[in-house]
């Protein structure tokens, strides 16, 4: 009886997370898919053919053959969105090799400060999460406008005269996914380079390397599990990242996010938007892929 | 002159005036902050020696060892090497190499990238590197270990890599800081012997850390015992056990019995003293020039003491009779704990050389404890 509880108790803690991943992504998801094979329309909701299961199984099968890839079609006829797509995965990539730069340095001073002090730097790290993400975003354009705080000390500091132009260029928004992601970056490392033996460095050191060879040779290779999964972090959500594109990009800044926002609200052509959508879910795929991959050899080499 | 123990080989150069110490620790002192790790120590270590460095844990060795490798400068004094002082020269640059506790070994690197790793640093030719990185192997007997990655071995093989990848570069001094500590009993005492088979094969100077008396005992020429950022003495093993400097040393290495009491009579080579214990007069033995009423500790090991039912011939001196208290059973011999009518105790070991005893001692029984006038050491100190 106590085994059958415990089976049936083990069973449940499993199902509880299917149940969440069925009910909150996969079903959504398909309502997405089904949304992208329809036609735009004039109505509530604003797509045809909707589905209704009070008019019966047969009108409803009836609308099932409507659907349509028109909107894929669409998606590849018009040049905008190849370009939106491409310059998403650019800034991405741009955003999160910039990430790495200035977290890797971070985390490997939090990993190598007095193991007092690291506690106070891992809750310096994840402080602004206390603060909603939008206001974040918003405080950067304080900062960065024209007549804002930087532009402000430059010319104070005489370092510039006239105000530098950063805010609703692609820069601002690079500036923006590095800020807002860095924790992403700095907490896989510094979990990767804190578990490390120092002794490993000492063994190096005594074999004949100076210190900066002995990092490139030991402490780097051995923190790439980290860095992988700093990196896949911060470049999965930053390809799709609308916010800061929209506060504190361009008309030029090209990202899909923006697009998606665009054709959903400004063209209220539902269809199309999902659409988009459903294709950067299909591209992101392949990097999550590769994350999971990487996470399951960490695991593996980690034993 | 009187020897103790057994030679392992024809080897004191630390009693030959003329010898050049090797490694040199002149008037050493590290503190870090308020702590003293390393007090103002001088030490000879001399070429080709096994030297062992035992002691508590806290008690500087490693300090020691580790100022010598240089990741530690000393904050006084001064370290040389084959004439050469250490100080401001880095790890990367010492001719010693390391044998970590934990190993350290690269988790991604093989076996072979292991070993190779010192050589390569060094800019070795990749022909000679190879040819060395196969010496190595087969010195360890891991020839077909080769190819693989440090979590795939056991903790014996490991320990193996760790000692090729250190001895790989032939450096002058090999420093080995617990060597042996993470090794099961039973590997333990056959690495010993090859640890020590390895040094003399390979001509190297070993300076060894242990907390494991028998440890240092087993392997090194000479043992420094230290404590509190001193050495307590600086000897060969059987000197260490048999003519222990002080209490502290005579306690430290193996067991001991020790007496306190005052000198009765002080005469030239003997002496005689009046024990604390149980109206114990001890008559011993010593060079050591003593003034009556002086208060002394009498160190005696317990297989040195003679135990039995009967009433020494001559018991006005160096004997003492109690009950049997506790009785601990090795199998090759046996430790009595004889309680004295004052509650002292004494222990008391034999060997156990024949099969079959007939009525052997047991528990309860009144005993005897006796020893020679040469079987313990006086120590004022």
């Amino acid at each position: 009886m106590q085994k059958l509880i415990t089976a049936i108790a083990g069973r449940l803690v499993i199902v509880v997370p299917y149940l969440w991943l069925l009910l909150f992504f996969l079903v959504p998801f398909f309502i997405v898919l089904k949304i992208s094979f329809s036609e735009v329309a004039m109505a509530i909701p604003a797509y045809q053919p909707a589905f209704d299961l009070s008019q019966g199984l047969a009108a409803n099968f009836e609308k099932l053959k409507k659907l349509s890839l028109d909107n894929y079609q669409w998606l590849l006829d018009d040049a905008l969105y190849f370009k939106a797509y491409v310059s998403s995965l650019t800034i991405a990539a741009v955003s999160t090799v910039l990430t790495l730069l200035v977290g890797y340095p971070l985390a490997y001073g939090m990993a190598r400060a007095p193991s007092t002090l690291r506690p106070t730097l891992l809750m310096l790290v994840i402080l602004p999460f206390w603060t909603s993400f939008l206001i974040r975003v918003y405080a950067w354009i304080g900062i960065l406008k024209p007549e804002g705080l930087l532009n402000q000390f430059l010319m104070w500091a005489h370092v510039i005269d006239t105000p530098l132009t950063i805010l609703n260029t692609n820069t601002a928004v690079f500036i923006g996914i590095v800020y807002s992601y860095l924790p992403f970056m700095v907490l896989p490392i510094y979990a990767s380079l804190e578990k490390m033996d120092y002794s490993l460095i000492e063994a190096a050191q005594d074999l004949g390397c100076p210190s900066f060879t002995a990092f490139w040779k030991i402490t780097f290779p051995l923190s790439i599990p980290g860095v992988v999964a700093g990196c896949f972090l911060v470049f999965i959500p930053a390809v799709g990242e609308f916010v800061i594109p929209d506060l504190l990009g361009g008309s030029q800044t090209l990202m899909i996010g923006k697009t998606l926002w665009s054709e959903f609200f400004s063209n209220r052509d539902w269809p199309v938007s999902s659409a988009v959508a459903v294709v950067l879910l299909v591209i992101l795929i392949v990097p999550i892929v590769l994350f999971q991959r990487a996470q399951a050899r960490a695991q593996e080499s980690g034993k | 002159m009187e020897s103790f123990g057994s030679f392992r080989r024809k080897f004191a150069p630390w009693d030959d005036p003329a010898a050049k110490p090797y490694i040199r620790f002149e008037n050493v002192t590290k503190t870090f902050g308020d702590f003293t790790a390393v007090n103002d120590l001088s030490l000879d270590v001399f070429n080709r020696e096994f030297f062992a460095l035992l002691g508590a844990s806290g008690c500087g060795k490693s300090t020691l060892l580790r100022m010598l490798a240089g990741f530690e400068e000393p904050t006084s004094g001064r370290i040389l090497l084959d004439g050469q002082d250490l100080r401001g020269i880095p790890p990367y640059r010492r001719p010693v190499n390391m044998m970590f506790q934990s190993y350290a070994l690269f988790p991604h690197m093989t076996v072979e990238g292991n070993i190779a790793f010192g050589l390569k640093q060094d800019g070795m030719a990749k022909s000679e590197i190879d040819a060395r990185v196969g010496e190595m192997l087969k010195l360890v007997k891991l020839e077909q270990f080769a190819k693989r990655k440090p979590h795939q071995l056991s903790g014996g093989q490991r320990q193996r890599v760790a000692l090729a990848r250190a001895v790989a570069k032939r450096p002058k001094v090999l420093l080995l800081d617990e060597p042996l500590g993470a090794l099961d009993k039973k590997l333990r005492e056959e690495t010993q012997f090859e640890l020590m088979d390895l040094q003399y094969k390979l001509g190297l100077t070993f300076m060894v850390v242990t907390h494991d008396q028998e440890e240092a005992m087993t392997m090194a020429d000479r043992i420094a015992v230290m404590d509190h950022g001193r050495i307590m003495q600086v000897a060969t093993p059987a000197e260490v056990y048999e003519a222990p400097a002080s209490k502290f040393v005579a306690d430290f290495i193996g067991n001991v019995n020790l007496l306190e009491g005052a000198v009765e009579k002080a005469g030239s080579g003997e002496v005689e003293i009046a024990a604390a214990t149980q109206g114990l007069t001890i008559r011993a033995d010593t060079s050591k020039a003593l003034s009556s009423g002086q208060n002394v500790w009498f160190a005696i090991r317990p297989e040195k003491i003679r135990i039995g039912r009967e009433k020494p011939v001559d018991a006005s001196f160096n004997a003492v009779e109690g009950e049997l208290w506790d009785i601990a059973y090795f199998g090759d011999m046996t430790v009595f704990h004889v309680r004295l009518d004052n509650g002292d105790l004494i222990k008391a070991s034999s060997l156990n050389a024949v099969r079959k005893v007939e009525n052997p001692l047991t528990y309860d029984d009144r005993v005897w404890v006796s020893f020679d006038t040469d079987a313990g050491l006086v120590l004022t100190a």
